[in-house]
C-alpha cells in the first residue's frame, strides 16, 4: 500500500471546497463538496428530509458536535483520532463530540488515494489537514455569527471549549450560534493552529467508541437485525472444497422444507441456503449435497510449493533492483540463507458478513468495509444500477487486517447476488470455518539471500531473491503498482532498505498457485522485515559486531531510524545482564512512513518459546493520540507474534487443512508479552500506526532465540 | 417448551431445543451484544453466565438451560461487579475493534465474582478461552486488576505529561 501512496502523484484530482449545507434539523453543517458539474458531485444523492447530508461535521442546537468519520473503524481508533483533529481547530467541548461512520460517498474519498478506503496505515495522515480545516472553518463561522450579533469585530473574539467570547466578556455557546453560522459563507482562507497551541492533539484521549463496546450496544455488521432491515433473512454459503472449483449440480432435497429455510440459491462461488435465522441457514447449508467440477480448481500442495519455491530461489528472477553482486567475491565473510513464510489467514474476530436489500431502482448495503468505493461499484454492476444508486452504510467492524479491503469485493458481491436472487433482504454470515478456508491469504514466500561483509565489518554486497505470488496482479491496482513485472508489495522493505548496502541486487519470481491472496496487516513488510532483520543479525555476528551497533553503522543516511533503534535499545537495557535462560533480540523497520524498533526478551519454557517482554520505540511523526499509538503497537505486536508462533495455512491437493482456532491458533492472554511503547517526540506530520508495529516482532524474536540457543530459525511459524 | 430467564426476564420458547443459546439470543431475541467468533467454544466471544457461571453460548443448546438463569452483556452492568469491570474497561481504554470485549467482560466479571483479587496466573486461567485478535490482553489484565482494587471510583484522565511517552 505504500507504493500506491507513492505513485499517486497528485493526491486530489479535483479540488474540493468546503460547503455549508442547509441542515434539516437546524444547526451548522460543514462538508466538502466537489465543484459543480462533474460526475462525482452529481453522484451525491439529495438529502432526504430529516436526514443529514453527507457532511463531515454537524453542530446541533444543543451544542453537540458530530463528526462523520470517512474511514472504517475496525479497532485502530479513527472514531477518536479524526474527531480530535476537528475538535482541536473547532475549540469545542470534547465531552460533546460524537462520531459516526460515513457511508460511501465521493466527498469521503481518501485524500491521497482518490477513493474511499481504509488501509496503508494512512487514515490520520490523509485526514491531517482536511479534518483540521473542517474544524477551523466551522469555528470561523461561529465567531462571525457571534461578532455580528454583538456588533463587534470578529478579530476581537476568541473561542474556548465550545463558547465564543467577545471583547467585553460576552459569551455564547456554539449550539445557539449554529443556525446563524450556517447562513454565513464558508471562509476561503483558513489559518490552522500552530502545534504549540494544541490542546487536544497530542493528549492521550480515551476512545469515543468504547462505551458502546462494553455493554453490547455497539452494532457491528453482523448485528444487523430485523429492527434495522425489516424481513431480514440470513444466508450461509457452501463454498467450493478447492479454490476455483465450480458447482456442477446440487441436491437440496434434505434442505428444502427444513424449518425456517426459504431459498437455496446457486451463486458464482457456491450454493447459498437462505433462512429466517442463522442456525436454520447453517443447518441447511451443512445438509447440501453438491457435485463440484474440480477441473478448473487449484490442486496446490504446500509441500510441493515449498520445494518449487526453493528451487526457483536458486537463480535470480526478474530484477527489481540491479546491483553488482560479483562484489561479494571480495567479502571477508558471507552468509547465505533461505527463508520461508506460509500462507496466513486474517481471521478477524468478527467473521465476514454483509447485509443487502435490493429494490428495483436501488440497493442498500450494510457492511464493515475497508473499500467502500470499490464495493459500491462492484455491487452496482451486479444489480445493474449506477454506483450512486447503491447506498453503502459503513458498519463498525470486528477487525479486518486487510481482509475487508478486497479488490474483488468477494464477500460483498456474493451477498448482493444472493439478495438479488432471493428478492428479500439478506445478511450473509461466514462461519469461522468459511473464513479460515476462504482464501485471500497473505501469500507464501521463499527468500534466498547471499550477503557479505568486509574485514572492517561493512556490508559489501547483497544478492536477494524473492519467490511468491503477486497480491496486485490481476486487480484494478495493477497498472499503478506492478511495474516491469514487479509487484511493489512483493519487494517493499527490501529494495527500499535504509541500510547502506553497496552492490545490492533484488530479484523476484512471481508464482501462480490458484490460491487467492491479499494484503495482510503490513503487506510485504510481513515477510521482508523478517528476512532483512534476521540477515542483519547474522551479518553482525559474521562481522563480530553488536547487533545494534552493526545496524547503526549502516544507517548513516537515516538518522531518524538510527534514533528509534537507539531509543528501543536504551529503554530495553540493551547490553545489560539478563536472568539465565533469557536473551534479547532487536529489529527495526520502516513501513508506511513510520519507524518501529523492538527489543524482545525471550526464553524457552518446557520447550516452548516464551516472549516475556517487548520494548518498542516508534516514530510516527506528531503523536495525535498517544493512547491509540501505544494500543496499536501492542496490537500489531500481538498480531505479528500470533503469526510468528502459530500462524500457517497449508494445502493438501488444493484443500485447506485448517478450519478454526484449534488448528489455526492465535495468541492468547498467557502468551502476551509485557509491552512498553516509547513514542519519539516529533513535529513531523503524522504517519500511520496500525501496521508498522507488526514487521519487527518476528525478526526480534528470531534474533533473541539465536542469542539464546545459537540456532537460527528462518521459517515461520517458529519450530523449536 | 423450554423455560428459562434471560437477564431476569422469564421466557418460554418452542424454538428447536438443539438451537445454540447464542443464536437464540441473537436472532430470536435480537440481543446482539453476545458475539459469534468460532461456534466451537474456542474463542469466548459468546460468553454469557448461566446460573452465574461463565459459559459459551455457541455450544450450549437451549435444552441445557431449561430452568436456568442466563445473564448477558446487556445486563451485566446492573451487577456491582459487572459495573466495576465496565468502568475499569473504560478507564484502562481496553477496547479496540471491541468485538471480543463482550466475552472478555463476561469472563472477567465471573472471575472477580469468585476471586476478589486474582493473581496473574488466575487471570491467565480465567481468560484463557477469550481470544482477542486486536491484542488487548495487557489492558484486559490491567483492567481486571483495576476493577479488583476498586480504583475506578475516581477515573483520572491520563495526564498531558505522558504524551511523549505512553507506557503499556
Ligand atoms: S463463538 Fe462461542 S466460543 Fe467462539
Ligand atoms: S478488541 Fe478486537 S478482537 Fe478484541
Amino acid at each position: 500500500m505504500k507504493q500506491l501512496f507513492q505513485t499517486t502523484p497528485v493526491p486530489m484530482k479535483r479540488r474540493q471546497f468546503l460547503k455549508a449545507t442547509a441542515a434539516a434539523t437546524g444547526g451548522l453543517v460543514i462538508g466538502f463538496t466537489l465543484p459543480g458539474g462533474n460526475k462525482m458531485a452529481a453522484a451525491q444523492a439529495a438529502p432526504a428530509p430529516n436526514t443529514t447530508p453527507n457532511a463531515f461535521l454537524r453542530i446541533a442546537r444543543d451544542g453537540s458536535v458530530t463528526v462523520q468519520v470517512k474511514h472504517l473503524e475496525f479497532g485502530q481508533g479513527v472514531m477518536t483520532s479524526l474527531p480530535m483533529l476537528v475538535a482541536e481547530e473547532l475549540d469545542c467541548d470534547w465531552s460533546k463530540v460524537r462520531a459516526e461512520l460515513a457511508p460511501a460517498a465521493p466527498q469521503f474519498a481518501h485524500t491521497m488515494f482518490g477513493m474511499q478506503m481504509t488501509g496503508g496505515s494512512s487514515s490520520v495522515a490523509n485526514s491531517w489537514t482536511q479534518m483540521r480545516t473542517v474544524g477551523a472553518a466551522a469555528r470561523t463561522m461561529l465567531v462571525s455569527a457571534a461578532a455580528s450579533k454583538w456588533k463587534v469585530d470578529a478579530a476581537r473574539c476568541r473561542t474556548e471549549n465550545g463558547v465564543v467570547i467577545g471583547p467585553t466578556g460576552q459569551k455564547e455557546g456554539y449550539g445557539t450560534l449554529a443556525d446563524a453560522a450556517n447562513a454565513l459563507p464558508v471562509p476561503t482562507s483558513i489559518k490552522l493552529k500552530d502545534a504549540k497551541d494544541f490542546k487536544i492533539i497530542g493528549k492521550p484521549t480515551r476512545r469515543i467508541d468504547a462505551p458502546a463496546k462494553i455493554d453490547g450496544s455497539a452494532k457491528f455488521g453482523l448485528d444487523v437485525t430485523d429492527k434495522l432491515v425489516p424481513n431480514l433473512h440470513t444466508a450461509v454459503v457452501l463454498h467450493p472444497p478447492i479454490f476455483g472449483a465450480r458447482v456442477k449440480r446440487f441436491d437440496a432435497s434434505k434442505v428444502n422444507g427444513l424449518p425456517g429455510v426459504t431459498h437455496v440459491i446457486q451463486t458464482a462461488n457456491g450454493v447459498a441456503v437462505v433462512a429466517k435465522s442463522f442456525w436454520a441457514a447453517k443447518t441447511g447449508r451443512d445438509l447440501l449435497v453438491v457435485e463440484w467440477d474440480l477441473e478448473p480448481g487449484s490442486k496446490a500442495n504446500t509441500a510441493d510449493l515449498k520445494k518449487s519455491y526453493r528451487e526457483l530461489a536458486q537463480k535470480p528472477g526478474v530484477v527489481a533492483k540491479p546491483g553488482n553482486v560479483d562484489a561479494l567475491k571480495a567479502a571477508a565473510k558471507t552468509v547465505t540463507a533461505e527463508f520461508e513464510v506460509p500462507f496466513l489467514a486474517h481471521a478477524p474476530m468478527e467473521p465476514l458478513n454483509c447485509t443487502v436489500s435490493v429494490k428495483p431502482d436501488s440497493c442498500e448495503i450494510w457492511v464493515g468495509s475497508q473499500f467502500q468505493t470499490v464495493d459500491q461499484g462492484a455491487a452496482a454492476k451486479i444489480v445493474g444500477l449506477k454506483p450512486e444508486q447503491v447506498k453503502l452504510n459503513t458498519m463498525i467492524a470486528g477487525g479486518g487486517f486487510g481482509r475487508r479491503a478486497n479488490p474483488t469485493s468477494d464477500y460483498v458481491i456474493e451477498a448482493v447476488e444472493i439478495a438479488k436472487a432471493a428478492k428479500v433482504p439478506v445478511k450473509t454470515v461466514w462461519t469461522r470455518e468459511d473464513d479460515i478456508k476462504g482464501g485471500y491469504y497473505r501469500p507464501m514466500y521463499v527468500h534466498r539471500v547471499n550477503a557479505g561483509v568486509d574485514g572492517a565489518g561493512k556490508i559489501v554486497g547483497w544478492d536477494h531473491t524473492i519467490v511468491g505470488q503477486s497480491i496486485i496482479s490481476g486487480t484494478a491496482f495493477e497498472p499503478m503498482m506492478v511495474k516491469g513485472g514487479i509487484d511493489a508489495t512483493s519487494v517493499e522493505g527490501v529494495t527500499d532498505t535504509p541500510y547502506d548496502i553497496p552492490n545490492m541486487q533484488t530479484s523476484l519470481h512471481t508464482t501462480q498457485t490458484g490460491v487467492p491472496v491479499l494484503w495482510w496487516r503490513s503487506v510485504g513488510h510481513t515477510h521482508t522485515a523478517f528476512v532483512m532483520e534476521t540477515m542483519m543479525d547474522d551479518l553482525a555476528k559474521a562481522a563480530g559486531k553488536d547487533p545494534v551497533a552493526f545496524r547503526r553503522d549502516h544507517l548513516g543516511k537515516h538518522p531518524r531510524i538510527a534514533n528509534v533503534l537507539t531509543m528501543a535499545a536504551e529503554k530495553s537495557g540493551w547490553g545489560s545482564a539478563l536472568p539465565l535462560g533469557v536473551a534479547r533480540g532487536v529489529a527495526v523497520h520502516e513501513s508506511f512512513g513510520t519507524i518501529c524498533a523492538q527489543v524482545a526478551e525471550v526464553s524457552l519454557e518446557n520447550g516452548k518459546i516464551k516472549v516475556r517482554r517487548v520494548v518498542a520505540a516508534i516514530d510516527c511523526g506528531l503523536a495525535v493520540n498517544p493512547l491509540t499509538i501505544s494500543a496499536q503497537v501492542e496490537s500489531a505486536i500481538a498480531f505479528g507474534l500470533s503469526a510468528a508462533l502459530y500462524g500457517q495455512v497449508t494445502l493438501k491437493d488444493g484443500v485447506v487443512e485448517q478450519s478454526n482456532f484449534h488448528d489455526y491458533p492465535v495468541l492468547r492472554i498467557a502468551d502476551m508479552p509485557k509491552i512498553e511503547v516509547h513514542i519519539v517526540a516529533s513535529g513531523a506530520p503524522p504517519s500511520g500506526v496500525g501496521e508498522p508495529g507488526t514487521p519487527p516482532i518476528a525478526p526480534a524474536v528470531s534474533n533473541a532465540l539465536f542469542a539464546l540457543t545459537g540456532k537460527r530459525l528462518r521459517e515461520l511459524p517458529f519450530k523449536v | 417448551m423450554i423455560r428459562f430467564t434471560v437477564n431476569g426476564e422469564r421466557l418460554e420458547t418452542d424454538v428447536a431445543a438443539d438451537t445454540p443459546l447464542l443464536w437464540f439470543l441473537r436472532d430470536n431475541l435480537q440481543m446482539t451484544g453476545t458475539k459469534y467468533g468460532c461456534g466451537m467454544a474456542l474463542c469466548g466471544a459468546c460468553t454469557v453466565h448461566i446460573n452465574g457461571e461463565p459459559a459459551r453460548a455457541c455450544s450450549t443448546p437451549l435444552s441445557a438451560i431449561a430452568g436456568k438463569r442466563v445473564t448477558t452483556i446487556e445486563s451485566i452492568g446492573s451487577t456491582p461487579i459487572g459495573k466495576q469491570v465496565q468502568a475499569a474497561w473504560l478507564s484502562e481504554d481496553v477496547v479496540q475493534c471491541g468485538y471480543c470485549q463482550s466475552g472478555q467482560i463476561m469472563s472477567a466479571t465471573a472471575l472477580l465474582a469468585k476471586i476478589k483479587n486474582p493473581t496473574d496466573t488466575q487471570i491467565d486461567d480465567a481468560m484463557a478461552g477469550n481470544i482477542c485478535r486486536c491484542g488487548t490482553y495487557n489492558r484486559v489484565r490491567s483492567a481486571i486488576k483495576v476493577a479488583a482494587s476498586g480504583a475506578t471510583a475516581k477515573p483520572a484522565a491520563p495526564s498531558k505529561s505522558s504524551a511523549a511517552k505512553a507506557k503499556a
